[in-house]
């Protein structure tokens, strides 16, 4: 019926695959579950190779998924093969300390009970977590996974995108998902502009072996130079965030691991007895990088790609599940329609619902660090005042730890337990 | 099915090509309409899956159905019932709209049948359709009873019309009129007239007096927090849609 000479140039009508998902992490394979099991077709790249990211052996990196990360993998179908060695957040302490002296008194207590949507949360070993993820992706019929190849260069027209990896090879989709990190490639090719703050510190993150029991019990320490999460995984096991300044960071970090326990001991105290170091060391510098737009024509950008926050909390992951479960309704919702999902009016609704989100959060998690990490005795007085205050007021209390479970603000549906 | 107006002149299909990224743009002339589509698309495409028994998970669901989109504009609506797997026919008065909404169908893969033609030329042709969509049109037309008789003759026996309009009182007047046109400038100030705004009962009379049966009557709500539309039972306050059949 048409013109094949007709000067119209943007014509692509066959896309090997609905949406082409860029990074491997957990975001990207999380998003390729959610969207397959919507009945889109998902292609991953990964930069690494094939095997890099599995490892049977505990190496130290845990999460702590709030309650609504859990829900979400439990709507994906991987909870199920998690929940024996994920370790159930009942209770989290939160604490003001000073170095040299230990945590004082807690001054805010979230105990689950006080909710009566079930744990805080759940600590869950990255192993795990990759490996579930891993499984599922290697199992699903809609998804096809390249692994160790890097993007070199991407296009976008009026009905997709496509994409040249380093072996020549190109892709094409209607929608390209940038899950490839704080670093994303993706969003630079797509010209976003990041904005960025770098904190001058780094997280020190390892796990301990410990004599008594934990309870379930999460801990998370202000300390004048940066935070200290002490949070329980399965067994008498626990890991630890600890955020201090880059210049203590490097020079803790060069110690062997007899020093690096020394210093790490004094800071929380005795309450788990005797430790020791299980598994490997790990540093993180905390920085905060915000993309200018989450959502470009024909590209959208999830987790750290769109917001790198640092690992407070565990806040990182949790908005990446977020993004994950927020961006599949929104393009399920925009097909079952019959709208082009990938139109920049429809990843223009992912973005108004996510970026205010996570602003907000990323933000809020700057004041609360930058307003904990300081030893002026004034500022100290008042947060110490502050977090009684929430802990007093049961109402305040209560959207506190509803906020630390991700039960807060407007929740996707697979985040509540409900199909899409 | 192709016409001349789009393959012969570059220069006329340049501009066709710059009115057709006009109305897509989601920001342009036509952002009010963007920001209702997905709402409209809600309830036209849940009304025909219910009405027809199809599955709007399933691929194609709305396959092997014919949809008149009267109105067409730029293919809002045309477009996505196509892709969903429906016939499509746009039909739209304005000859300058076809060739703008037949490039963009095409740059999308889409095959719909786009005609510059009235509802009147099309049922004296005796054309009809399982479904017709009637959207934002009643309240422009000089005599709305013979429009919607014309369109009821559109419809094929079990057929069924989604007419939307906006209502008649007070603040129909403010929001459609003052605020839409006046002080949110959303449409060019003289797109309606307030007299020609019909309330959802006497849609509903017109409708049946056509020899239809209303089977179903929601609004769409403006929501200024959220910033978008979403269909509610009660509030037909302003715009309102319907949903009616013609006998088997």
């Amino acid at each position: 019926m048409d013109n094949p000479e007709a000067p119209i140039n943007t014509v692509r009508m066959e896309h090997e695959s609905d949406i082409l998902i860029i990074g491997g992490g957990l975001n990207g394979p999380a998003l390729a579950l959610a969207l397959a099991d919507q009945g889109f077709c998902v292609k991953i790249i990964d930069a690494l190779p094939a095997n890099a990211r599995a490892s049977d052996d505990f190496d130290g990196r845990s999460y702590a998924l709030a309650l609504a990360s859990q829900r979400l993998l439990a709507a994906l179908g991987l909870w199920d093969h998690l929940c024996d060695n994920s370790q159930p957040i009942l209770e989290v302490k939160v604490t003001d300390g000073r170095a040299g002296e230990g945590p004082a008194p807690f001054m805010l207590h979230m105990h689950h009970g006080e909710i009566e949507e079930g744990p805080l949360g759940y600590m869950l070993e990255d192993r795990f977590l990759y490996r579930a993820l891993a499984d599922a992706i290697a199992a699903h019929p809609a998804i096809t996974l390249i692994s160790g190849r890097t993007v070199t260069d991407q296009e976008t027209d009026a009905t997709g995108a496509t994409i040249t990896l380093d072996c020549g090879e190109q892709h094409c989709a209607r929608l390209l998902a940038g899950c490839d990190g704080r670093r994303s490639g993706t969003a630079q090719r797509a010209g976003i502009r990041r904005q960025g703050h770098d904190y001058g510190q780094t997280a020190l993150v390892c796990a301990i072996e410990h004599e008594t029991p934990h309870n379930g019990i999460a801990h998370q320490f202000f300390m004048p130079s940066g935070p200290l999460a002490i949070l329980p995984l399965p067994g008498r096991r626990t890991s630890i965030v600890w955020s201090t300044t880059t210049e203590e960071a490097t020079r803790i970090n060069a110690l062997p691991d007899a020093g690096y326990l020394e210093v790490l001991k004094p800071r929380f105290g005795s309450f788990l007895g005797t430790i020791r170091l299980a598994g490997k060391r790990f540093t993180y510098p905390l920085d905060l990088t915000l993309a200018e737009r989450y959502v470009v024509p024909r590209v959208a950008l999830v987790g750290d790609a769109a917001h790198g926050v640092h690992p407070i909390a565990g806040q990182g992951l949790n908005l990446g599940l977020r993004d994950v479960a927020a961006l599949a309704e929104v393009l399920t919702e925009a097909r079952r329609r019959g709208e082009d999902f990938a139109s920049l009016s429809v990843l223009e609704r992912y973005q108004r619902w996510r970026r205010f989100d996570s602003t907000v959060l990323a933000l809020g998690m700057d004041t609360v660090n930058m307003l904990f990490s300081n030893d002026n005795s004034l500022l100290r007085l008042g947060r110490d005042l502050g977090l009684g205050l929430v802990n007093a007021l049961p109402a305040l209390k209560r959207r506190f730890i509803r906020e630390a479970a991700g039960l807060a603000g407007d929740l996707p549906r697979l985040m509540q337990g409900r199909p899409i | 099915m192709q016409t001349e107006e789009n393959t012969t002149d570059p220069a006329e299909l340049a501009k066709f090509e710059a009115m057709a990224a006009e109305w897509w743009d989601p920001d342009g002339k036509f952002k009010p309409l963007h920001m209702l589509n997905p709402c409209r698309l809600d309830y036209v495409t849940s009304q025909i899956a219910d009405w027809f028994g199809r599955n709007l998970s399933d691929t194609g669901p709305l396959k092997g159905l014919r949809i008149l989109d009267i109105g067409c504009g730029g293919g809002l609506l045309s477009e996505p019932v196509a892709r969903l797997g429906a016939t499509v026919t746009g039909a739209d008065a304005a000859a300058g709209n076809i060739p703008v909404a037949r490039i963009h169908a095409r740059a999308q893969g889409l095959d719909i049948d786009y005609r510059h033609t009235t509802a009147e030329a099309l049922a004296a042709a005796g054309e009809q359709y399982d479904v017709v969509l009637n959207m934002e049109v009643v309240e422009h037309v000089p005599d709305p009873q013979a429009f919607l008789d014309v369109c009821a003759r559109l419809l094929g026996p079990g057929g069924l019309m989604i007419c939307s309009t906006i209502n008649r009182n007070p603040k129909s007047y403010l929001m459609a009129i003052i605020g839409a046109e006046h002080i949110m400038r959303w449409l060019p100030k003289g797109t309606h007239d307030w007299r020609k705004f019909i309330t959802p009962d006497e849609l509903f009379e017109k409708l049946q007096a056509a020899g239809l049966s209303p089977i179903d009557r929601k609004g769409f709500v403006f929501n200024p927090l959220a910033w978008s539309w979403s269909l509610s039972d009660r509030d037909l306050s302003v715009n309102y849609v319907t949903a009616s059949v013609k006998p088997a």
